[in-house]
């Protein structure tokens, strides 16, 4: 099984999932605050449209989590 | 024009999208020998409606690449072309890059500027591109509308739910309420009865006998019928409830959807008193018809209408042509009527594109698209009748609903704004009122607002507009805005 490491911690995953669909299987729905009324969010158009579920990856913050790929040992923080 | 363009052969056309109605485009020009450059967000192609995933997770998930897809074989046929297209170098296929902005330089060329859809440190951006011809098939995303809880983790856009199955195998939740209008909901549904999703509710704001009000329309695709079939076979199967007439009104939970508010409605949408029940449920897939993806028309001065789902659409003839020379349009983007109908406009704008650059094209063959092409259009009509967005849907919101998710404007904000003659305007929503203003710049809350700033003789085509330009149209660092040697205004906001 493949892993990548959300904040500390292991999160399996699938070749060719992507890091949403990782965090989602693996029951992490909401890995963003936000601005004004500091509320979790997650996932919502899953296609790339609603950056609702921004994420940093590598240091490479706002990544789209519903659009990119998880890899073996990335470092995935939440914003 | 900038330095760093880069040159592709003076006789290549640029199609912008692979799903159904691109791809279509794309196999026709490559058949007729003539060059293309096919740029699509995804990293396969497919679009939404062949959106599949890659060996790898073919392999690991032990399932089928064409798990849960109609007119499979269509799209390998294409793949395999435009593989073969590629290999000989007259398909330039660009998977991974959006455009970020489009405008028409004096000489009329269309420049397209390029961005990764996922970024990676160190990689060089693309350079953009100059074509005379295009082909913009950039397809629809889920159309919503706002309701009390909608902000919380567990509801998301019906086509989300369903790319999540079809591209990860995941389900997105396993007690799942499948919600809003329209025959879309059932392929959601039955797609996460099959991962293992129970006690599904499929709800719809209206009611199946709203195909008897176009009959002869709904019959005009046999294929959607089987397919509806399939869908009760399925549904029975795995004791899938269909309720009519019935909506989520609210979805409640600590950090996450834990259960829903259902409510029978009116024909007009308004919630019948004392109807409503609480049931739990972990997901809310919620669609409402979609929206075409018009940031690229739009910037380039298209000429639009609004269609009978209620959607912009970009105005063009019945080979795709638009208002601007050289740009054609096709599938969604010139009426949502499903990838069938995007197959026929794909083939259509791409026969119009070898016609006006001088290429003979068979007479016939374009009769008998232009006779599919109308029946399709009337099966979509057909569809927009019986699936109306309720007419009273503001209706389920509270002061506290959020109505735009980026910038969390409430419906109460909205409703507060200055009543002056103008105020309530949806452009007046939007620019002050910050509704549409955030990441996602309207695209999600955009059409909500449009109807909640609606006023009674407002002209619907420009309330949309004012909603839908979107002069950055995917996020791009502001170093690429920057590094951009144009004559480009940058006016708007979204860039990262």
């Amino acid at each position: 099984m493949t892993e990548f490491i959300l904040d500390g911690k292991p999160i399996p995953f699938l070749p060719g999932q992507t890091i949403g669909a990782a965090l989602m299987s693996a029951g992490v729905t909401s890995w963003r605050t936000t601005r004004v009324e500091e509320m979790p969010r997650g996932m919502f158009c899953g296609i790339g449209i609603c950056f609702d579920c921004l994420i940093t990856v590598n240091g490479v913050p706002d990544q789209r989590a519903c659009l990119t790929l998880a890899e073996e040992g990335a470092d995935v923080h939440r914003s | 024009m900038s330095t760093d363009l880069e040159s592709i052969s003076s006789s290549s056309i640029v199609i912008v999208g692979a799903g159904p109605a691109g791809l279509a485009a794309a196999s026709t020009l490559t058949a007729a020998g003539r060059p293309c450059v096919l740029i699509d967000m995804s990293v396969r192609p497919g679009g939404q409606f062949w959106r599949h995933p890659g060996t790898d997770l073919v392999l690991a998930s032990k399932t089928k690449e064409n798990q849960g897809h109609h007119h499979w074989s269509a799209f390998t046929q294409m793949r395999s072309q435009l593989e073969d297209a590629a290999r000989s170098g007259l398909l330039d296929y660009r998977p991974g890059q959006q455009v970020w902005a489009i405008e028409q330089d004096a000489d009329k060329h269309f420049l397209l500027y390029l961005t990764e859809s996922v970024r990676s440190q160190g990689a060089p951006r693309p350079a953009p591109v100059a074509v005379s011809t295009l082909i913009l098939a950039t397809g629809a995303y889920d159309r919503q509308l706002p309701f009390p809880g909608w902000t919380l983790p567990g509801v998301m856009a019906a086509g989300g739910v369903q790319a999540l199955l079809k591209s990860s195998r995941v389900p997105a939740g396993l007690r799942p309420v499948v919600a809003g209008t329209g025959p879309f909901l059932m392929p959601v549904a039955a797609g996460l009865a099959r991962a293992g999703a129970e006690h599904i509710q499929v709800c719809d704001a209206n009611s199946l006998t709203g195909w008897a009000r176009d009959p002869w329309g709904a019959v005009q695709a046999p294929s959607k019928g089987l397919e509806g079939v399939e869908y009760a076979g399925s549904f029975l199967r795995h004791r899938v409830r269909m309720r009519m007439r019935t909506a989520v009104v609210a979805a409640m939970g600590d950090g996450r959807v834990e259960a829903v508010r259902l409510a029978r409605l009116t024909r007009d949408g308004s919630v019948i008193q004392g109807s409503e029940w609480e049931i739990p449920a972990d997901l809310v897939a919620t669609g409402w018809g979609f929206t075409p993806s018009l940031e690229l028309p739009l910037a380039l001065g298209t000429a639009t209408r609004v269609d009978t789902d209620g959607s912009l659409i970009v105005d063009a003839d019945p080979d795709g042509r638009t208002s601007v020379p050289g740009l054609l349009a096709a599938g969604e983007i010139v009426g949502v009527a499903g990838a069938v109908q995007a197959l026929t406009q794909g083939e259509l704008a791409a026969l119009a594109a070898l016609s006006d650059s001088g290429a003979s094209v068979s007479a016939s063959r374009r009769r008998k698209l232009h006779s599919r092409s109308r029946r399709g259009a009337r099966f979509a009509r057909a569809m927009n009748k019986a699936a109306p967005v309720p007419q009273n849907w503001s209706s389920w919101l509270t002061d506290e609903t959020i109505v735009c998710r980026c910038e969390e404007v409430t419906h109460g904000v909205l409703k507060q704004m200055p009543t002056d003659l103008d105020a309530q305007e949806p452009r007046t929503l939007r620019v002050a009122g910050r509704a549409g203003m955030g990441m996602c710049q309207g695209r999600v809350c955009g059409f909500a607002v449009s109807c909640l700033g609606h006023r009674e003789g407002g002209d619907r085509v420009a309330e949309l507009t004012s909603l839908g330009r979107r002069p950055v149209a995917a996020p791009v660092p502001l170093a690429e805005i920057a590094q951009t040697p144009s004559q480009l205004q940058i006016s708007g906001t979204g860039a990262q």
